[in-house]
């Protein structure tokens, strides 16, 4: 089948897809979009987190064909187009809150969601936004002080 | 994964056309069981039709101050209602206490309710299981049951029923609005989900075609307090160990009226009609909250792995009755 959908604001289309692969599928393998990790598969680890609609979604979770027409927003979208980090990922460089990698891309997504909603979110906030994206190398604590140091960056109208 | 086909419903009746064309077909909708099964191999249709875009995703009042909930409002989107959380918080609580953000953005509330046991041996196709494989034997019978069911087993079957949102409903009496391939009709959620007897592959009355297309929520009185409490292994993102959804009446210190469900311990959202019959006309105080739930759990048979869920269900459930009175009882 044909699969047409937004991509980071740019309108993209894939032909030949099985009904069967995931829109984390279509966008690593078919889009060469691979910032969106595929770790569990299952919706537990959120390393593939993308929007959809605007909305945070596991996109190992959705079938192909029920992204027809919609808009997804990747990792790959938050920089500028002159490669200038945007404040959650400049954050999360500062605040040492990167280890291996592979959390981050669904994180980062995750994190730049709630500060879109909650430009100053409690640190309850910030565990609950971020509780569905495990990590398994930092033990969150430089996580949540990235949230916090891009909330008050942003804030103060950095 | 099994190929398959899929199709885009446009409308409800489509819908149920499709699936009664093809015995093999079966809905999708916000997929976040569903696709995860596709890949285990836990389901195997044929067809997949869609019914994620079908135009039922409004929260509409109802004469006399209740609420019909579309097939497709998505599980954020009914906590986060006003209306909701102003006349039925523990339905909210209940919401948001399940799954992940990114998960509750996807889910609806149909496919809340249809959602399958996180049984491991059900999710396991190299195990035995009467749910997925009906006739193979239950793998969860001296295996792993620190999930398993407290109330209403059988020996085919000891799942328990793993949505929050649906305990809440349960209490609730909320009415469930199913089309099908015969018409319209209403099934109130207690008599939605089934429990397993000797045919636990069946999860609820629905045939093969039935489409729900929305909940129904009756009004409360204003009197009434709702809420749920949730017992997890970790503070989020956990499904329950035991869980409460209870809303409470009392006036002048006596229970008026009362309904509670409990989740975690049963193949369905467990009504607790006995504790409920234990405390309407009672004082509204722990030693009644604590009698109520004994008589509700004198049926329990638990087993060596979840035998710490009775006590756990009958102190969760005082101390759910003891919020809602506002403070600490006599």
């Amino acid at each position: 089948m044909r699969v047409t959908f937004t991509v980071n604001g740019r309108p993209q289309e894939a032909d030949d897809v099985w009904e069967g692969e995931s829109l984390l599928y279509v966008l690593r393998e078919r889009m060469g979009l691979p910032g969106s990790k595929n770790a569990c598969e299952q919706g537990e680890c959120g390393s593939c987190t993308v929007r959809l609609d605007g909305v945070p979604v596991c996109s190992c979770l959705v079938a192909a064909g029920q992204v027809q027409g919609r808009r997804v927003d990747t990792v790959e979208g938050l920089a500028g187009e002159d490669g200038e980090l945007s404040a959650i990922q400049q954050a999360f460089v500062d605040a040492g809150a990167v280890q291996c990698g592979f959390c981050t891309p669904g994180l980062l997504v995750a994190a730049d969601e709630l500060l879109e909603h909650n430009p100053s979110p409690s640190d309850g906030d910030i565990r609950e936004a971020l509780s569905g994206n495990l990590c398994r190398c930092t033990g969150y604590e430089k996580i949540l002080d990235a949230v916090r140091l891009a909330a008050a960056r942003t804030g103060q109208g950095v | 994964m099994k190929p398959f086909a899929y199709r885009r419903a446009d409308d409800v009746a489509a819908a149920v056309a499709l699936l009664s064309q093809d015995r093999h077909a079966v809905f999708l909708g916000g997929g976040t069981n569903l696709v995860d099964h596709l890949r285990l191999g836990v389901a195997t249709p044929d067809t997949l039709v869609d019914v994620s875009r079908l135009p039922l995703d409004r929260i509409e009042e109802l004469p006399g101050g209740g609420l019909r909930v579309g097939a497709t409002v998505r599980n954020s989107d009914l906590a986060a209602d006003p209306l909701v959380r102003q006349r039925y918080p523990v339905l909210s609580q209940a919401l948001l206490s399940g799954a992940s953000g990114q998960l509750r953005n996807a889910a609806t509330t149909a496919g809340n309710l249809l959602q399958r046991t996180r049984c491991v041996y059900f999710q396991d196709v190299t195990t035995a299981c009467n749910k997925r494989d009906p006739g193979s034997g239950c793998s969860a019978l001296g295996g792993y049951q620190r999930y398993h069911a407290i109330l209403g087993a059988s020996p085919e079957c000891t799942a328990t029923h793993p949505s929050d949102m649906a305990v809440a409903m349960a209490a609730l009496d909320a009415v469930v609005q199913v089309v099908g391939p015969d018409g319209e009709r209403a099934v109130p959620i207690g008599d939605f989900h089934r429990l397993p007897g000797d045919r636990p592959h069946h999860d609820t009355v629905l045939g093969h075609g039935d489409l729900v297309t929305a909940v129904d929520l009756p009004p409360l009185p204003e009197t009434v307090r709702s809420r749920y409490r949730k017992v997890r292994d970790r503070a989020s993102y956990a499904f329950a160990l035991v869980s409460v959804a209870a809303a409470l009446d009392v006036r002048d210190g006596v229970v008026a009226d009362v309904r509670i469900a409990l989740g975690g311990v049963a193949h369905k959202p467990w009504r607790a009609s006995l504790a409920e019959q234990e405390l309407r006309g009672a004082p509204a105080t722990e030693d009644s909250f604590r009698r109520a739930a004994e008589a509700e759990l004198a049926a329990a048979q638990p087993v060596d792995g979840n035998a710490f869920k009775v006590p756990l269900a009958r102190n969760t459930l005082v101390a759910t009755l003891r919020e809602l009175t506002g403070g600490t009882p006599r």
